[in-house]
Formats: C-alpha cells, sequence, structure tokens
C-alpha cells in the first residue's frame, strides 16, 4: 500500500475556540461541591437561556460523550451530542496489520461487547475467503456462547451504570456484581476479561477448558440469583418507575428513520433482530424469543433489557448442551488460513504448548515455515467487499470490508450501533426537563469506544 | 523486444529486469495483455474496464534486496469483482427489475442511474451514478416490493488506481419487510468529490455522512450540517485517504528498533 505522500499540514491538537462571538458571552465552570455561587450569578444576569456543556468528562455521559445542551430554567430546548473525543483510528490501523491481527484492534471498539466486534469481523472475513460454510459447529457453538454472554455482561453494565447515575448505587453494585461472574468465565475460556481477540478467522482461538462448561452453568445460576434481586431492585420501585417512564420517547417511525436499532427499536414494538431475520453462527438452530414492548420510553428500554438477558441465559444453556456433546474441531481444516499456534498454559501463564514448539524447532523445518509465515504475513484473501451484521447489544453492528486480494484488509469499516443511535439523543432529550436528559442518555446506552472507534 | 537491440543490451535488459520496481527497461516492461492475464476476476470477453485496485510488483513485498525468488519482475493487477450478468438469482432480479421499472416510469431510466449490477458473494450491489442516488434511494425505500426502509449508514472506500473514480461512498440499506440487503455504491473522483446527499431518504445517514467526509472528503451536497465529526474541526487532511499516512513514531526495545507499523514490509 503506498503511502508516501505526507499530509499537507502536520496533524496538530485544536486550540480553544476563541472569537468574536465567543467573546463577552458569560461563562461558569462547574464541577462537584456547591453551586450556590453560579447560581446567584445566573439570577443577577437575569438570563433564563443557558447553553449547559455536559461532558466530556461528566460521570454520567457514559465516556467522554459531550452533550451541549440549550436549557430554558429546567427544560431543554436544544440538545446536541458531540462525539469524537476517543477516536483512536482503528479503522485505519486495520488497514496496516493482516486479516488475523484485526481481531486485536477490532475487540478494542465497543469494549463493553467486544466479542461482537470480533465475531462480526471474522464473519466477514469468512465470507470473503468463501469458507462460511467450513467453520467448524464447535466453533460457531462457542461462538454463539461467547456472543450471549457478553450480551448479558453488556446489559447489565447498561442497567448498572443507568441505575448509578440516578443515585441507585446498588442497583450499581448488584449489576457489576452479576457481571464479575461472567467475566470470570471470559477470563476461563479466553484468557483475558476484555479485549479477548479470542474469535479468529475460521473459528476460535482455543477450545473451552476442562471444566469451563460446568463453570458456565454455575456462573449462569450465579447470575440468575443476582438478576432477580436487580429485577426486585428496578421493576417495583416507584422512583425508578417515576424517573423512566415516558421519558426518553422514540416511537417506532423516529426509529426507522433514524436507523435505531436494538433494544431502542424493540421498545417500539418492533421485533427486529439480526438474530432471527439474517442468521448467522447457526442461531436459527437455537429456541429464543425476541421481547418487545410498546411503551417506547427508557421504562420499556429497561424492560426489553432485563428481558433479553433471560433469553441469553437460555442460549447458553443450549449452547453449553452442544459442547457437552461431543469435541470437535474449533478452527477450520484450511491450514493455510488456521492460527498455526496451539494454545495451552504452562507454569508461566498461556503460550504455545510444548509439543507445538518442540515439533516446529525440534523435528519439522516445513511446519516451521508455515507457522512463521502464516504468523508474519498472515494468510490473502480473495479481492472483493462484503457486508455482514450481527445483533450487537445495542442494535446492529454492520461490518464492510474490502479485500484488494492482499494479506491485509483494503478497508474495514465497523458501522457501530452506538454511533448510530447517539443521533437520536436530540429527539430523546429536547422538551423534556435537565434531569431527564441523564436518563434518556443511558437508555440509548451508548459506548464511546464504538462510537469514536 | 525491439530487433534494434544488441545482444549485450539485451543481456543488460534482462539483468535489469531481474531488479524489481525498475519498470523502464524492455524486458521489465509488461503488457496490457499480461496485466489482464495477472489479474483476479477477469471478465469474460474483455467487456468492461477493470476496476483496478491495486498493481503489485514481485512477491513477498521485499524491494530493498536482490531478487531471490526470481518472482522480482512479477507485475499485477487487482480488480475488484467485476459486472454480474442475469440472471443474477433469487431476488437480486425482482428487485432490479422493480427497481428499473420505477426508474423508466419516472424518465430518468435505469441505464442511465444504474452504471452497473455486481453480484458477488451472495450480495447484491448496484453501481450508481451520483446524480440519481436520491431519486434510487427513494424508490428503493418507498416501493411496497422493495421496501429498504432501514439505511443502516454509509462508508467511504478510497482507490487510488481507480483513475477518475478514486473515491467511492457505499451505502448498505435493509428492508426489514422483506429481510433483504442491498449494497448502493457511488463513485466519483477527487477532483470532484460531491454527491448529493442522502439525509432526506434515510435521515440516520447524518452523521455517517458526515463520518465519510471527515475520513475521506466526499462532500454530501445538501447535507444539513456537514462538519467533521470524529477529527478536530481545523484537522487538515482527510485521515482514511491511501495516501494519508498511518502515523507513529519507531520504537526502540532492548538495542532493536521497530519502525512505526505503515513502514514496515509490507507483504501485500
Amino acid at each position: 500500500m503506498s503511502t508516501t505522500r505526507p499530509a499537507p499540514h502536520a496533524p496538530r491538537a485544536t486550540s480553544g475556540l476563541v472569537d468574536d462571538e465567543t467573546t463577552g458571552i458569560p461563562s461558569f465552570e462547574a464541577s462537584g461541591g456547591d453551586w450556590s455561587e453560579i447560581a446567584e450569578e445566573a439570577a443577577r444576569l437575569g438570563e433564563e437561556r443557558i447553553v449547559v456543556n455536559m461532558g466530556p468528562q461528566h460521570p454520567s455521559t457514559h465516556g467522554v460523550l459531550r452533550l451541549m445542551l440549550e436549557i430554558d430554567g429546567e427544560t431543554v430546548t436544544e440538545a446536541r451530542a458531540g462525539i469524537g473525543y476517543l477516536h483512536t483510528g482503528i479503522e485505519k490501523n486495520m488497514e496496516f496489520r493482516t486479516w488475523t491481527q484485526g481481531v486485536t484492534f477490532c475487540t478494542r471498539m465497543d469494549y463493553v461487547a467486544p466479542l461482537f466486534q470480533e465475531a462480526a469481523y471474522c464473519l466477514a472475513v469468512e465470507k470473503l475467503l468463501g469458507v462460511t460454510a467450513d467453520v467448524p459447529e464447535r466453533a460457531s457453538v462457542i461462538r454463539v456462547l461467547m456472543m450471549e454472554l457478553n450480551r448479558i455482561t453488556s446489559h447489565l453494565v447498561c442497567l448498572a451504570t443507568g441505575g448509578n447515575e440516578l443515585g441507585a448505587t446498588t442497583i450499581m453494585t448488584v449489576g457489576f456484581t452479576a457481571r464479575e461472574e461472567i467475566l470470570k468465565i471470559f477470563e476461563l475460556i479466553s484468557g483475558l476479561r476484555m479485549n479477548h481477540a479470542y474469535i479468529r478467522p475460521g473459528g476460535v482461538a482455543q477450545d473451552v477448558p476442562a471444566g469451563g462448561v460446568e463453570a458456565t452453568r454455575e456462573a449462569l445460576k450465579n447470575v440468575e440469583h443476582y438478576l432477580r434481586q436487580l429485577e426486585d431492585l428496578m421493576l417495583a420501585n416507584p422512583i425508578l418507575q417515576l424517573r423512566l417512564k415516558d421519558v426518553g420517547v422514540l416511537n417506532l417511525a423516529g426509529c426507522m428513520a433514524l436507523g435505531v436499532t436494538g433494544p431502542m427499536l424493540r421498545s417500539a414494538g418492533l421485533p427486529y433482530d439480526v438474530r432471527k431475520t439474517d442468521p448467522y453462527c447457526g442461531y436459527e438452530t437455537y429456541e429464543f424469543d425476541v421481547p418487545t414492548v410498546t411503551s417506547e420510553d427508557a421504562w420499556g428500554r429497561v424492560e426489553v433489557r432485563l428481558e433479553e438477558i433471560y433469553q441469553s441465559i437460555k442460549i447458553c444453556r443450549q449452547a453449553l448442551d452442544r459442547l457437552e456433546k461431543e469435541p470437535g474441531p474449533v478452527m477450520v481444516a484450511d491450514r493455510k488460513i488456521a492460527w498455526p499456534a496451539q494454545l495451552a498454559i504452562g507454569a508461566d501463564g498461556m503460550g504455545n504448548s510444548l509439543a507445538h514448539i518442540k515439533e516446529i524447532m525440534g523435528t519439522s523445518m516445513e511446519a516451521l515455515i508455515h507457522h512463521f509465515k502464516l504468523v508474519t504475513e498472515g494468510f490473502r484473501v480473495p479481492a472483493g467487499q462484503v457486508w455482514q451484521t450481527v445483533e450487537h447489544p445495542r442494535g446492529e453492528l454492520g461490518v464492510h470490508l474490502v479485500s484488494d486480494g492482499g494479506t491485509r484488509p483494503y478497508r474495514a469499516h465497523f458501522r457501530d450501533p452506538s454511533f448510530n443511535n447517539l443521533q437520536a439523543t436530540s429527539i430523546v432529550c429536547e422538551g423534556g426537563q435537565v434531569a431527564d436528559v441523564v436518563v434518556a442518555v443511558a437508555s440509548i446506552d451508548p459506548v464511546l469506544g464504538g462510537v469514536d472507534r | 523486444m525491439s530487433d534494434e537491440k544488441t545482444p549485450d543490451e539485451l543481456k543488460k535488459d534482462a539483468a535489469q529486469a531481474v531488479k524489481p520496481g525498475e519498470g523502464t527497461t524492455e524486458a521489465q516492461r509488461t503488457t496490457a495483455t499480461a496485466l489482464e492475464a495477472g489479474s483476479q476476476h477477469l471478465p469474460e470477453g474483455g467487456r468492461t474496464t477493470l476496476d483496478v485496485v491495486a498493481v503489485r510488483q514481485g512477491l513477498f513485498g521485499a524491494r530493498d534486496s536482490g531478487d531471490t525468488s526470481g518472482f522480482g519482475g512479477l507485475v499485477s493487477t487487482v480488480a475488484l469483482p467485476g459486472p454480474s450478468e442475469r440472471p443474477y438469482g433469487g431476488w437480486f432480479d425482482e428487485v432490479v427489475d422493480v427497481l428499473a421499472e420505477l426508474l423508466d416510469a419516472s424518465g430518468t431510466g435505469f441505464a442511465n442511474a444504474v452504471e452497473s449490477v455486481v453480484v458477488d458473494r451472495g450480495e447484491l450491489t448496484l453501481n450508481v451514478v451520483r446524480d440519481h442516488v436520491v431519486e434510487v434511494c427513494r424508490h428503493l425505500r418507498d416501493d411496497q416490493d422493495l421496501r429498504f426502509e432501514l439505511g443502516l449508514g454509509v462508508s467511504g472506500v478510497h482507490y487510488p488506481h481507480d483513475t477518475g473514480r478514486e473515491l467511492h461512498a457505499v451505502y448498505h440499506l435493509t428492508s426489514v419487510t422483506h429481510s433483504r440487503r442491498l449494497r448502493l455504491e457511488v463513485a466519483v473522483s477527487e477532483a470532484d468529490p460531491h454527491i448529493p446527499s442522502t439525509t432526506g431518504v434515510y435521515p440516520g445517514h447524518d452523521w455517517h455522512e458526515r463520518e465519510t467526509f471527515d475520513f475521506f472528503g466526499i462532500v454530501f451536497d445538501g447535507h444539513p450540517g456537514l462538519a467533521r465529526i470524529e477529527m478536530p474541526d481545523d484537522w487538515p487532511g482527510h485521515p482514511q485517504r491511501k495516501d494519508y499516512p498511518l502515523g507513529g513514531i519507531p520504537v526502540e526495545y532492548k538495542g532493536a528498533t521497530v519502525p512505526p507499523a505503515d513502514q514496515r514490509r509490507s507483504y501485500s
């Protein structure tokens, strides 16, 4: 790839905006503590119309989201979202790494639901390679298991932080305790709590370790226990009902126009779920429902997410049953694609198995060359482009991959559901109270790592 | 090879030829036929121009040493899958037929609006002329037999080798009603990177078009507020273009230096 011509000007940081329009306007800087001085000064100025900059560093904006609110008294008359504070150029970086290394990058986009990016990306690479049908059954089952576990953790984070932002710390602690159970399973199976890079083009990095299935069953039991606590805390809570009902309303027409998918769309009554409409990884063989409500508000989204967790647990149990039945390969048989490493846990942590090292270093020079070539150079993917979507906890995640026939993606684009859904910020916030902004944004459930990529 | 050359000169040419990257000698020169023969997805009978995305020289990406493999003089072009012939298969024919009917009825004409239809890997792509992209979107969204009511976004691709059509905007449409997916592709040149905005049909394309403008410099005319979205407002250049460097610094570790990712050897 040609990267010879430098940018016209060297990139630099942006300085603060100071011009004729911004000078002379009274501005205040508010942080924690008492704001009575600011309130007095605002009252003295007698200006009812105030523009409030919420974020980008604010605990209730889910990361570095910047909200610009124009408020009249307590009413939000205009709301705008500013993003880009977490843009790290992951898509550009992926163009300079092999197809397999791409997984390590895209897993870091939406860090609350990393396995969905991995799965979507790998499905897209497999479609480009034309090996979709060759991916072993067991690998698909493990992918489904990992994705559904991840959906549970993601929804738990959404509910927990949403509660925390309203001052309900117990909702947060219960939610995160439940999530911890699954993070332990992630660590057991993939070796990492997040940024797993576990799903690889052609299958998964390694099989579920011995005892993994039993541990997952146990964890799911614990999650159900915490989930019932969470339900009791949330669904029967009159304060939460008052705060969430009829707040952040977005109807079906609004959702479709803005391309909003996921729990927000299902809270408007449409049971659109990619797992049902365009199944991948064998989702058509699992029994589960797509929960919907018709309240179109933040409360409905809480109900949908809670029910989706139960459905995910149901899918996880079916996947675990299949994993118990019989062992099998977890990577395509084609040695030109399959990652050559054989991971094993040694005294110093996880690494290549000693048997594999012994083979490539001691007995087979061809195996060593093969390992070296595949790891450093990677495999070639026939030229073309594909579009693959999966049902992400926040909506429809799309991956647009273009290959130029080389060992690296020519272009990798991720249509992140949070990015798209954040466009609804204005419509769900405007006309409401300032305090409802927090609820409305929490019900969109944006994760800025995915938004900015 | 030309007749007037002496054997000595020819020998010199051959010696030059094995030095990769020096394509000035006769032995090195590759004919258009050879370029096509070496390309992937060669269209039958040479009907259309190739959608060339890359031209490769040699193998293994080794350009800094002698040609030990003997493949140093190899020149090959890579092209994306070309236009497909009917029948496209499945529901693709039906959708194209309905769209053709609507476009012909409106006076635009299918042939004027849609450059080509590509079916590859079970996916349907319509290459649309930029002036008619909004009309095509409107038909795709509104007609009851099409109903692509969900616009999932716009992404850009930069093909510096696709002369005169360097910048592509790719629209991903979904029909919830019929469970179908379709891709529209609009190509424009770097010199005139203007495409009419589709936000009037799919309001959700607002941020996606801003992102594509930000990263590729494609100007979506009629967009309600085409500002940068990820990069700072005063950022120079469009980072996802192929001629924009990735950046990075060499990293020293235990005495050895690892160059930044875009300066490492590329095997492609």
